[in-house]
């Protein structure tokens, strides 16, 4: 079962979405897709993965971390599928980042990694962009580069976890205007599934709706106003997502 | 108008009394708000004088240039009265006594100038962490453990208090004050916070900012069977028990 959140007439619905990717209303009634705004199908705490993959971590001259290494984003960053992300005015390099995003289904509190899959309530997509001028060596990667307004677009929707048959095996792929730039796979996670449950919910509770953004693979490359980012997981879905200009989305604002 | 929040019959009722007096406190309270918490890290004039070599050093390699925030997770918020619950085999855990900056309306890309606008009061934080050793990685291990994040007992709103940026904010372990500092300390006052966070997170009605906590000396460590009391004048008193986990 594929299920979602909407913004359908000012009122947001939870929506599931049938095997010819359709959106279907609690009443059964199936909504064209221009006539919705696709909200995040999931809400609660953000983890996210830096370097869980050994590809990308050589990418960014770094060693593969000893014990995962988290940080958290806020959900003023978080946007629907098919949204707009913008790209601030004046900065060298803004890159997008697809990620396999675990959702959490019921409490969790120092589970074991033999009993953390238990704990997956679905599963879905990030993107994770990140803007690397503002790095700084505080935190890192601080807040500033990560949990910006709208740089975070999720979903499309939630992918029941039982429907996902071994998600330490699908495939990670990010294009650009159609032109493939990323493509990795689960497989090579470093820390895989289990072994974040159990580590994040040794530190803490984890409550339904909590995501674990589980890392992405190397593939990173900037991205420009007018650029159409989409990011794919085999099994999972396919994440749309376009750039616009500091300047464009001020105007939005001000709407 | 002081606003807060009690458990009745497990439901959450908000309520506001007009005097602190009207208010009486008990284990009831939770957190007046529920929004995100956002902190403010190393926002301390004496902290960061006491860390100018370090700031200077690998890692770090140069001060920061900008305000360094963290995320305090929803797990980590309790109300007045709550237990903060401390492990056994991490080390010494400090009280980090701070004003509590409330939002009142969607705020993006405030100037300094407007922050007030957007600011619906004032709480008080007990920002509960583990002793850090570096600030090169995000603080999740020390700072995001269940019950480490004491919010309220209440707001209290903003045309009650004068000046945010001189309050006098007492620790007391035990009934004995342990530490004494001021939001004067702060490197960045409470209107530059919210317009520096808000030039990229829009903050929303009911998220709290942590302005700014002291450093960690051996003062403000806090254990099982202690009680840990943060005053900020003209605010009022956040009062929890520790046990242990």
């Amino acid at each position: 079962m594929k299920s979602a959140r909407i913004l359908f007439n000012n009122d947001t619905l939870n929506v599931t979405v049938n095997d010819q990717d359709q959106v279907v209303t609690s009443e059964g009634k199936i909504l064209e897709e221009s006539t919705f705004t696709w909200l995040p199908p999931c809400d609660g705490k953000m983890f996210v993965l830096a370097i869980n993959y050994a590809d990308h971590a050589a990418e960014l001259s770094f060693k593969a971390p000893d014990e995962p290494l988290v940080f958290l984003k806020n959900k003023n960053s978080l946007i629907g599928h098919d949204q707009l992300t913008f790209r601030p005015d004046n900065v060298d390099y803004m890159h997008y980042e697809c990620e396999l995003v675990v959702v959490i289904g019921k409490e969790a509190k120092n589970v074991s990694q033999e009993d953390a899959m238990d704990y997956v309530g679905g599963y879905t997509i990030g993107n994770d962009y990140a803007i690397r001028d503002y790095l700084e060596n505080y935190y890192r990667p601080n807040l500033r580069v990560k949990s910006r307004d709208t740089c975070t677009p999720i979903g499309p929707y939630l992918v029941d976890a039982k429907d996902v048959k071994d998600p330490h095996n699908l495939m990670l792929r990010t294009y650009i205007n159609g032109e493939l730039k990323q493509e990795g796979n689960t497989k090579d996670l470093v820390f895989n599934i289990p072994h974040l449950i159990a580590y994040l919910s040794d530190i803490m509770t984890l409550t339904p709706g909590d995501m674990i953004f589980t890392g992405t693979p190397e593939g990173l490359a900037d991205v420009k106003p007018g650029d159409v980012v989409v990011t794919e997981v085999e099994g999972v879905g396919v994440l749309k997502n376009t750039i616009i200009s500091e300047t464009d989305y001020l105007n939005t604002l001000n709407q | 108008m002081f606003y807060y929040k009690q458990k009745e019959s497990n439901t959450n009722v908000s309520k506001t009394a007009s005097s602190r007096s009207d208010i009486a406190l008990d284990n009831t309270f939770l957190p007046p708000t529920t929004g995100s918490v956002i902190g403010v890290a190393l926002n301390n004039k004496q902290l960061a004088a006491s860390l100018e070599v370090a700031f200077n050093e690998k890692p770090h390699v140069q001060p920061p240039k900008t305000p360094v925030l963290h995320i305090k997770t929803d797990n980590t918020h309790i109300g007045y009265g709550h237990s903060i619950k401390v492990p056994s085999d991490k080390g010494a855990v400090f009280a980090g006594p701070s004003l509590g900056i409330v939002i009142g309306k969607t705020a993006t890309r405030v100037s300094a100038d407007n922050a007030l606008d957007h600011i619906q009061g004032f709480t008080l934080v007990n920002e509960v962490s583990l002793a850090e050793t570096s600030f090169y990685r995000p603080a999740v291990k020390a700072k995001c453990r269940d019950t480490f994040c004491p919010i309220g007992p209440w707001t209290i709103d903003k045309s009650l208090i004068e000046t945010p940026n001189q309050l006098a904010i007492k620790t007391l372990i035990n009934g004995s004050v342990v530490h004494e500092t001021n939001t004067d300390q702060l490197i960045y006052p409470v209107e530059e916070i919210v317009s520096y966070i808000s030039s990229f997170m829009t903050l929303e009605e009911g998220d709290i900012i942590i302005a700014g906590t002291p450093e960690r000396t051996p003062e403000l460590e806090i254990k099982p069977g202690d009680s840990v009391t943060i005053e900020i004048e003209e605010i009022g008193s956040l009062t929890n028990p520790v046990e242990q986990e």
